[in-house]
């Protein structure tokens, strides 16, 4: 671990750190390197195969959506992991979400506007659930949102059929409700989704990677014990956190109960691996400690292009999953050797 | 002689039945190198935990500035002035020196909800915290703590407690992991801070590194102070001698010889398979 450097006769005050490296090696020592050469190999890849087609606005519209719904639960679920905990449960609380509005407010026909509160709060308490767990037991949390993930499965299809008697439920709204969490916008291909996912992405890089809170998600990720002495309130971060992931994924699932004015039982654990796959591709450290929002972005949308863009070659689709594990493989090979490269940094090495 | 900044009177740790220290007494002053030497699963680690907060004793007291604390939390241990700094540093290896420097006081500016975190200052101030101390390979706050030798990252700890105004530095085997050149760059680090008038507390089973730094030693066995000496008093092979346990190792010595007078001068062998 020992860096040679030739720095011992360099009197050298550093007063300028202007002599930062050539930028475009700086460019890779960051996190989210990675996840941008990814998205722009498959961008290349699907553009040769596929055409342009899949760059014009419909096609656009097909993998944008797909990145939207996912990236809202990728993100959080990537601030877990980059804290050093795992969130599986997310794959149960978007069914939980969807069924949550449409039994409210579609099958006792109440207000909207109550389905969605009901529906978010069951986001928080299982977030609280999942959070006290992990912090009273010491339990890994992959093991106790497992255990969530399935119960809150076993809940979703005992009540609805209890209440419904059904294992799919309807939902019809329409007004301010509908435009703002189930509609399409511009020219009606793409999901108002993007919109409130652009934004979430946004308020997130403000918030990891601007504002004082975002180092102590790294510090917790890095070495818990040290970051708790240091007087970060590591209990009430993480809680927060698995709040934060699991009231996204009820917020995704009551959106897509509104946008298909219906809602299933069964479906939503694709997000379980789809958010993990992008929040690793996106160059986040699986054991904690390292990564980036930007990063998540960039392997969101490299994920939702590889699902999507092989509609438009003339592959089979089933091909796809084949390129999605290749693709994961690669980027975290590339991602180690990144951060091999930041790590081994030293300014004077050039 | 100054006052004792932090001191230990009679303190008793037991885990349920289990007595893990008896009657410890030790003291620490204002620009003073407490060595606190013992063998592994002598006492150390515990003790440090009594003094960093993580325990809390069995009985007696701890004393700081002659009046008596009680540090419920790490915490509590760390506003009093008492730094710990562990093994591997302490510090986050994927960070960047500035980062982790600040980690929990993160230096902010801006306003309102807008606050952001001052990568410029908090690397300004790490770098020159670090260089302070004679670190003068670190000149960029960006790097990554991991990308540091182990002696550096010790210093980075250190250089961070002691900026954060601490006045009782606890150094948990700060030298256990290193070759002997980073080994030594430590050891510096740790006169520098005595230079600057901290209680140096060093725990570590190295004699050799021990007497390179300390003006008092206390010698930790199954949980008792067993010796208790000033720099000078005492030479190596005794020390050595007392941490193995004195009366053992001389028992040792003579089962040797006497196997090896009743075989033809041939040490014992390993059982062979």
């Amino acid at each position: 671990m020992t860096t040679k450097t030739a720095t011992l006769a360099t009197g050298a005050v550093p007063s300028a750190p202007a002599s930062r490296g050539i930028p475009f090696a700086a460019l890779l020592r960051r996190p989210e390197a990675g996840a941008f050469l990814g998205l722009v190999a498959v961008l290349v890849f699907f553009t040769v195969f596929g055409g342009v087609a899949f760059l014009k606005p419909g096609g656009m519209a097909s993998w944008l959506n797909v990145a939207a719904n996912l990236g809202i639960i990728a993100i959080p679920v990537g601030l877990l992991m980059i804290a050093g905990e795992l969130d599986i449960s997310v794959g149960a609380m978007v069914p939980f979400g969807a069924m949550t509005v449409a039994v409210i407010s579609g099958h006792y026909g109440l207000s909207i506007w109550l389905g969605i509160a009901v529906a978010l709060s069951f986001g928080v308490i299982v977030g609280l659930i999942n959070g006290i767990m992990v912090i009273r037991t010491a339990v890994p949390s992959l093991i106790v949102t497992l255990g969530s993930l399935f119960a809150v499965q076993g809940i979703v299809l005992g009540l609805t059929v209890l209440i419904t008697k059904s294992t799919s439920v309807a939902l019809a709204t329409e007004g301010p409700a509908k435009a703002l969490f189930g509609d399409f916008v511009l020219g009606g291909q793409l999901q108002v989704m993007v919109i409130w996912w652009l934004i979430a992405t946004a308020a997130y890089v403000f918030f990891v990677h601007f504002s004082r809170f975002g180092n102590w998600i790294f510090a917790m990720g890095g070495d818990k014990v040290s970051a708790r002495n240091a007087g970060i309130p590591t209990d009430r971060m993480t809680i927060l956190l698995f709040v934060l992931s699991s009231t996204s994924a009820a917020f995704v699932g009551l959106c897509q109960a509104m946008l298909y004015n219906s809602a299933q039982v069964a479906g939503g654990q694709s997000f379980i691996f789809n958010s993990i796959i992008s929040v690793v591709v996106g160059g986040v450290l699986l054991t904690g400690g390292f990564g980036s929002i930007v990063g998540i972005f960039f392997g969101t949308i490299t994920f939702a292009i590889v699902n999507q863009g092989i509609y438009y070659t003339d592959f089979d689709r089933n091909w796809s999953a084949l390129i999605i594990g290749v693709l994961l493989l690669v980027a975290v090979l590339m991602n180690n050797t990144f951060r091999k490269m930041a790590l081994s940094y030293s300014p004077k090495k050039k | 002689m100054n006052a004792p900044i932090l001191s230990l009177r009679n303190v008793n740790k037991s885990f349920g039945p289990i007595d893990v220290l008896h009657d410890i007494n030790i003291e620490v002053r204002a620009g003073e190198v407490l060595c606190l030497l013992g063998d592994n699963g002598a006492g150390k680690s515990t003790l440090i935990k009594l003094m960093s907060g993580v325990h809390q004793p069995s009985g007696g007291t701890i004393e700081m500035d002659g009046s008596p604390v009680r540090f419920d939390t790490p915490r509590s241990a760390s506003e009093k002035g008492i730094a710990t700094v562990h093994q591997f540093g302490g510090t986050f290896p994927l960070m960047s020196i500035g980062r982790s420097f600040f980690v929990g006081v993160e230096p902010t500016k801006g306003w309102g909800p807008f606050r952001i975190y001052d990568r410029k200052r908090a690397n300004e101030i790490a770098v020159k915290a670090v260089r302070d101390f004679g670190i003068t390979r670190i000149e960029d706050g960006d790097r990554l703590v991991g990308g540091l030798s182990g002696g550096e990252r010790q210093s980075l700890a250190i250089a961070r407690a002691v900026h954060f105004g601490a006045r009782v530095l606890i150094l948990d085997e700060p030298t256990a992991a290193l070759g002997v050149k980073q080994a030594t760059h430590v050891l510096r680090i740790v006169n520098e801070a005595k230079r600057r008038g901290l209680a140096v507390i060093f725990i570590t089973h190295q004699v050799m590194h021990a007497m390179a730094v300390g003006d008092h030693f206390a010698v930790l066995i199954r949980g008792a102070i067993a010796a208790d000496f000033r720099k000078g008093e005492k030479t190596r092979e005794e020390i050595t001698d007392l941490m193995a346990g004195g009366a053992s190792m001389a028992t040792l010595e003579a089962e040797i010889e006497g196997y090896m007078a009743s075989h033809d001068g041939h040490p014992p062998q390993a059982a062979h398979s």
